[in-house]
């Protein structure tokens, strides 16, 4: 039997962190809905359990989302991901080959170099011992790398980087020793007895030249065992809970267990699973535009994790969506955070009854829909009135004389109960034209039509009909030399994934000019109703800075697909001429 | 309400200024200055979505709180479908869909506490 004391507190921290997690995450999964323990009997058996486990590989170990931020950072998260994983899988391979029992307690794995006697070689000792210094210089190279980010973030392409709480500092501290301690362990018992390869045999060598290694040795074990088993103590109460549970909530969230509109099971693993790696604090415009460092998703998940006041931050909100877009954990933050928003509006069954009745069937086949916003951007609506013309569509104008608001808004102050209500109204009028195709001009609209209307007909935004229309050769564009920059709405882009529809178009009747901003990168214009916090006048800001970001390609025009985009660029009176869509694709065609 | 033509007159009526309690209007201001900058304008309730369906009126409102009218305010006040039109329009930059929200919750407040 292989044993000494000094195993005591790695197993014992061992053992607690996983009763722990065992307790805390049987706990989170009771209160699931009953919808959603179906949808994960439902998909647990299928290929989306094989994907999850790709995805933990990628994501947890690998943390290939962030090698796209940076390549250092992304390195930096490798090591301690993918290096420490390694360090254990190897470890335990490398502890089977020489005991030959599968069952070996998990520390004589972990403090294999203790045990084993370093002259009693096994089939392939040396590789293992090679493998195994590699992966420790490895992770040690990120240690640096982490070193380095504390001191000069900028460094590692982050702008600024998390504050952390003392608690949260202090296990960091933890963290950073494992591994030192580790190699200081290692490379002792090599000077000693021994054993090792390049970099702890060589280092053993070394210490013994100037240094008692044969009374430091078994302290350093000591020190290595006890960091590990502190660490898994504090683990549960400090960030690094997001280890096990982003694992968890990957395999969730492909058995496609949904964030909904309010706080529940789902949201625990998710508040959990962040890892506070602050990615989202450079991609948010409120920070970079208006000096506010404090609302981004890393703070505000902390504050409500350790039960914080954090009544402005949940309204402090643009929800643009660019941190959900960056997040290496895929965490749903525009839905975490509008699930801590309150219903305040108590309205009775008249409330509503001034909207008038559902508007008249016609024959028409396509219903084309401005929306309430779309109304203060008549120019929008007269150029797909003329599209509809030159494209020969025969279509119905569902909200000519005016519209009601499409709930959206609403929801986006918390007020679910009376954003359905208001829903239902509209819903009635739109399925009432009888077409089976409905177009509309704002993508606010189109994204609740999308994700809570439920309708009978299939909805589009303009900028995917256009698409269609010009695919299909309904409209014929004549050449131009006109440059164009998109600016890609955060409602219509990150929010309902349409990307393409409008690239196509803009390559098609203009010179479009390439930005930083494309796609999921897209800035957000500052007139978010989303946010309930901030001034007009910060909004105003926001739209300037957005403006000039966009003004620096120097287009002939910037183009958007928004009602409220347009109208906000419009507001800080800059030289550039903003278009819309529709009216680019009217005036070419 | 006499209504001839098209037309209405609204009843001659006191407004007690001793008597109101203005402290919801007090404390609007102070929480959100941008409503001091309102001109009396009437571009929000031009624009206004439930203005164009029924009798709300953004402008009329501010007027009933800086009176003190709270009650009219209370029966008006969530005919407002938070769309956000008025903010676009608004020549002064008064942050009036905030201003609404704020007034639910604080209506909402008061109800719950009473």
């Amino acid at each position: 039997m292989y044993y000494d004391p000094f195993v005591l507190p790695f197993t014992l921290g061992l053992n607690i962190l996983l009763i722990y997690l065992i307790i805390k995450y049987a706990r989170w999964i009771r209160t699931f809905s009953t919808e959603d323990r179906q949808t994960i009997r439902r998909n647990i058996f299928t290929l989306k359990t094989w994907k999850a486990g790709k995805e933990v590989f990628l994501e947890s170990l690998v943390h290939h989302k962030i090698f796209r931020i940076n390549p250092f950072l992304g390195y930096m998260h490798l090591c301690f991901g993918l290096g420490w994983f390694l360090l254990i899988v190897i470890g335990k391979i490398e502890s089977l080959v020489y005991h030959t029992s599968i069952f070996n307690p998990p520390y004589f794995a972990i403090f294999f170099r203790y045990f084993h006697p370093a002259k009693e070689t096994f089939p392939g000792s040396n590789v293992f011992a090679f493998f195994m210094d590699l992966i420790l210089l490895m992770i040690l190279s990120g240690l640096l790398l982490a070193w380095l980010k504390r001191l000069y973030s900028k460094a590692l392409g982050l702008k600024r980087t998390t504050r952390h709480r003392p608690f949260d500092l202090l296990i960091l501290t933890v963290l950073w020793l494992i591994f030192p301690l580790r190699f200081l362990a290692e490379s002792f018992t090599s000077g000693l007895r021994g054993g090792g390869s390049f970099l702890t045999h060589t280092a053993g060598d070394f210490f013994n030249s100037f240094l008692p290694i044969e009374q430091l040795s078994y302290p350093a074990w000591w020190a290595y065992s006890s960091a590990l088993g502190l660490f898994f103590l504090l683990l549960p109460f400090s960030r690094y809970m997001h280890i096990p549970t982003e694992i968890v909530y990957i395999f969730l969230k492909n058995w496609e267990v949904r964030q909904g509109k309010h706080f529940s099971g789902i949201s625990q693993f998710q508040l959990y699973s962040c890892s506070r790696c602050g990615i989202c604090i450079d991609r948010c415009q409120l920070g970079s535009s208006l000096g506010m460092t404090d609302t981004q998703p890393v703070y505000f998940l902390k504050k409500l994790r350790h039960g914080k006041e954090h009544s402005i931050l949940v309204d402090n909100c643009l929800m643009c969506g660019r941190c959900e877009a960056a997040c290496p954990v895929d965490l749903r933050l525009n839905a975490l955070r509008l699930t801590q928003r309150q219903e305040d509006i108590r309205i009775t069954k008249s409330t509503y009854e001034y909207i008038r009745p559902a508007a008249a069937k016609t024959t028409a086949k396509v219903a084309y829909f401005a929306g309430c916003m779309g109304h203060l951007t008549p120019g929008v609506i007269r150029s797909m009135q003329s599209i509809f013309h030159k494209a020969g569509v025969d279509y119905t104008f569902i909200d000519e004389g005016g519209s009601i608001c499409c709930g959206r808004p609403m929801m986006l102050s918390g007020n679910h109960h009376t954003a359905a209500i208001i829903q239902e109204k509209n819903k009635a009028s739109l399925e009432a034209s009888g077409a089976e195709l409905l177009v509309t001009s704002c993508p606010i609209c189109y994204k609740t039509f999308k994700e809570d209307y439920r309708l009978d007909m299939q909805v589009l935004h303009h900028t995917e009909y256009l698409d269609i229309l010009l695919r299909e050769g309904a409209l014929h564009p004549h050449c131009s030399d006109i440059t164009t920059v998109f600016h890609n709405p955060c409602e219509l882009g990150r929010g309902c994934q349409v990307y393409t529809a409008p690239e196509h178009i803009l390559q098609t009747i203009s010179h479009r000019i390439a930005t930083a901003y494309e796609g999921k990168d897209a800035l957000c214009c500052g007139g978010s109703l989303a946010n309930l916090h901030i001034s007009p006048q910060q909004r105003l800001q926001l739209a300037e800075d957005a403006l000039n970001a966009y003004a620096a390609y120097r287009p002939d025009v910037l183009v958007t697909a928004c009602p409220l985009c347009k109208k906000t660029f419009s507001q800080p009176g800059s030289s550039l001429p903003v278009q819309d869509i529709a009216e680019l694709v009217d005036g070419q065609c | 309400m006499m209504n001839f033509w098209g037309f209405s007159i609204a009843e001659a009526r006191v407004i007690d200024y001793d008597k109101n309690d203005k402290s919801l209007a007090e404390m609007l201001a102070e929480e959100m200055p941008t409503t001091r900058l309102c001109i009396g304008c009437g571009g929000c309730s031009a624009t206004c979505t439930a203005g164009n369906l029924t009798e709300f009126n953004i402008r009329k409102l501010q007027m009933l709180l800086k009176r003190g009218e709270t009650k009219d305010l209370r029966d008006q006040l969530h005919k407002c479908m938070l769309c956000g039109k008025c903010l676009l329009v608004c020549p002064r930059g008064v942050d009036t869909r905030k201003m609404i929200l704020f007034l639910f919750r604080q209506l909402s407040e008061q109800d719950h506490n009473s």
